[in-house]
């Protein structure tokens, strides 16, 4: 479903993400980890269309993102990092805007909206502005808004980032189960999470991938069954980095 | 159709914020207030309101509508919210005309507020109400080119202070550069040296005139990009085809030029 083929990403002259190559594949929850500047941001922001890559290609579906991206943008849900939301709308306002701008309407657009609120329990501030929500619940308006339109690709960035333990575990829960028909790519730093919700992990280090396995076989590889050991000897510190 | 979506929701996030209603009230308090007192509009005794009215409305824009175009882009960037429309199956070119159409809405109502104006004249005296049509598009025209620019300069920020005073300060120049007292003084700097000197065959002479040769095509250009010499003629009830081009141009140059920024910034 997502096919990531030697994506590379130049700011300057700096490479942010240098040839990456994966796949996910429907009903695989994958787990993309990585030191803070490791380019998972960046490659999330490339296979979604925000950023056109420098050169590789991204297809979601079967359909490029460089050459048809209006296309392949309707098979993704995106849950950019800190859950930008337009402050000034109400829930329910902002989901009904996105829903319009995703091409629903009328009663498409009435179910798919009632939908997303059920899904992400968003019932009790359906009508509440978004300025006044709490960041939990701000977190889960913009993870609506990704599952407004039952896409078939999910790209999530550091989904659980900032909730309290009890939402933390709603959010993995929701995550596993949109995995059974979806593929899923979420990008995390919470290592437990990968045994928690991922059928797969990449770890990335300055745009490279340095290991790929299921949570079971990079325990594996670590040697110590801890997956923080892993982490810490195949991940550049970036107080040693440069 | 996804322009639209966008123009609904800019035009919503207006007036759910006090945005709209300060920009509404402030642009008639100041519209009526010059009107009133420098423009002497009970003591000119002219109906057709290009002095007294519409001649301070560049001047009121200026401040304006750059307050109103400031967060347009600014905003979406600071707030991380451009990472969603630009994941959204929807063109760039069509968020930047649904945007830059809301923005151009609540100019369209704060013109529409001055009505009482016209009313009154119509009960004073006899304008030629097409006068005053014409003085109204040319007002409005003047300020969708402002928000225009704005609007580019906000692509070019993140920061909404920072494009405020950007874009002030070039709708300042484009006001006050074609002005009359301003182009005649401008006009004044490049007046042909002395007699003696256009008379000289000298090296010095030479670059004395070349020098002002070049200085009189700098204001010449300069001055064709103020708003005066397009503005004062719909102002006078006079469609012309040049001064309609002019506007459209400032207006598309600008929406390309936010497109082109934007476009940028990603790669």
């Amino acid at each position: 479903m997502i096919e990531v083929d030697s994506l590379t990403k130049h700011f300057g002259t700096k490479t942010a993400v240098d040839h990456l190559s994966f796949s996910v594949n429907k009903g695989e929850v994958l787990g993309f980890l990585g030191p803070n500047g490791a380019g998972k941001s960046t490659t999330m922001r490339m296979i979604t269309g925000f950023f056109p890559p420098t050169s590789g290609d991204a297809k979601v579906c079967g359909i490029s993102i460089v050459d048809h991206p209006a296309e392949a943008k309707t098979k993704i849900g995106y849950l950019p990092e800190s859950a930008p939301l337009y402050r000034d709308m109400t829930v329910i306002g902002f989901l009904r805007f996105c829903a319009a701008i995703r091409g629903l309407s009328g009663s498409a657009k009435k179910s798919a909206v009632e939908r997303a609120i059920e899904t992400c329990s968003l019932a009790s501030v359906a009508a509440q502005s978004i300025d006044t929500l709490s960041k939990g619940y701000r977190h889960r308006t913009c993870l609506a808004q990704a599952l407004l339109h039952d896409p078939e690709v999910l790209i999530l960035d550091e989904p659980t980032d900032g909730l309290d333990p009890n939402q933390k575990h709603e959010v993995r829960q929701l995550i596993k189960r949109l995995g059974e028909t979806k593929a899923i790519l979420f990008s995390t730093h919470i290592l437990e999470e990968v045994e928690a919700a991922c059928t797969r992990a990449v770890i990335v280090d300055r745009g490279t991938i340095v290991a790929d396995g299921t949570p079971a076989e990079l325990l594996a590889q670590s040697g110590t069954g801890s997956l923080t050991d892993l982490f810490r000897t195949v991940t550049t510190r970036d107080t040693e980095s440069a | 159709m996804s322009s639209l979506t966008i123009y609904k929701r800019e035009l919503g996030s207006y007036f759910a914020q006090p945005t709209a209603y300060a920009i509404i009230v402030i642009f008639l308090l100041l519209s009526m207030g010059l009107a009133f007192t420098f423009g002497s509009f009970i003591k000119a005794g002219d109906a057709s309101l290009e002095w007294s009215f519409f001649f301070w409305h560049p001047w009121v824009f200026m401040l304006l509508a750059p307050a109103v175009g400031m967060r347009l882009w600014a905003d979406e960037q600071r707030n991380g919210t451009i990472e969603l429309l630009g994941t959204f199956p929807l063109s760039t070119r069509s968020a930047i005309i649904g945007k830059f159409l809301a923005a151009a809405t609540v100019w369209l109502v704060a013109l529409a507020c001055t009505f009482p104006i016209v009313v009154t004249v119509n009960y004073l005296g006899s304008p030629d109400n097409g006068v005053i049509l014409s003085g109204y598009i040319g007002s409005f025209l003047v300020c969708c080119s402002f928000v225009a620019v704005t609007m580019f300069v906000s692509a070019c920020t993140r920061d909404q202070v920072v494009c405020l005073l950007v874009s002030v300060f070039v709708c300042f120049l484009a006001v006050v550069i074609g002005y009359d007292p301003v182009a005649r003084a401008l006009d004044s700097l490049v007046t042909p040296p002395a007699a003696d000197v256009m008379a000289a065959t000298g090296l010095w002479a030479q670059v004395v005139r070349g020098w002002h040769q070049g200085l009189a095509q700098v204001v010449e250009v300069a001055t064709s990009f103020g708003v005066w010499n397009h503005f004062a003629s719909l102002n006078r009830g006079l469609f012309r085809l040049q001064d309609l081009v002019w506007f459209g141009s400032i207006i598309l140059a600008s929406l390309l030029g936010t497109s082109a920024i934007l476009s940028a910034k990603r790669s």
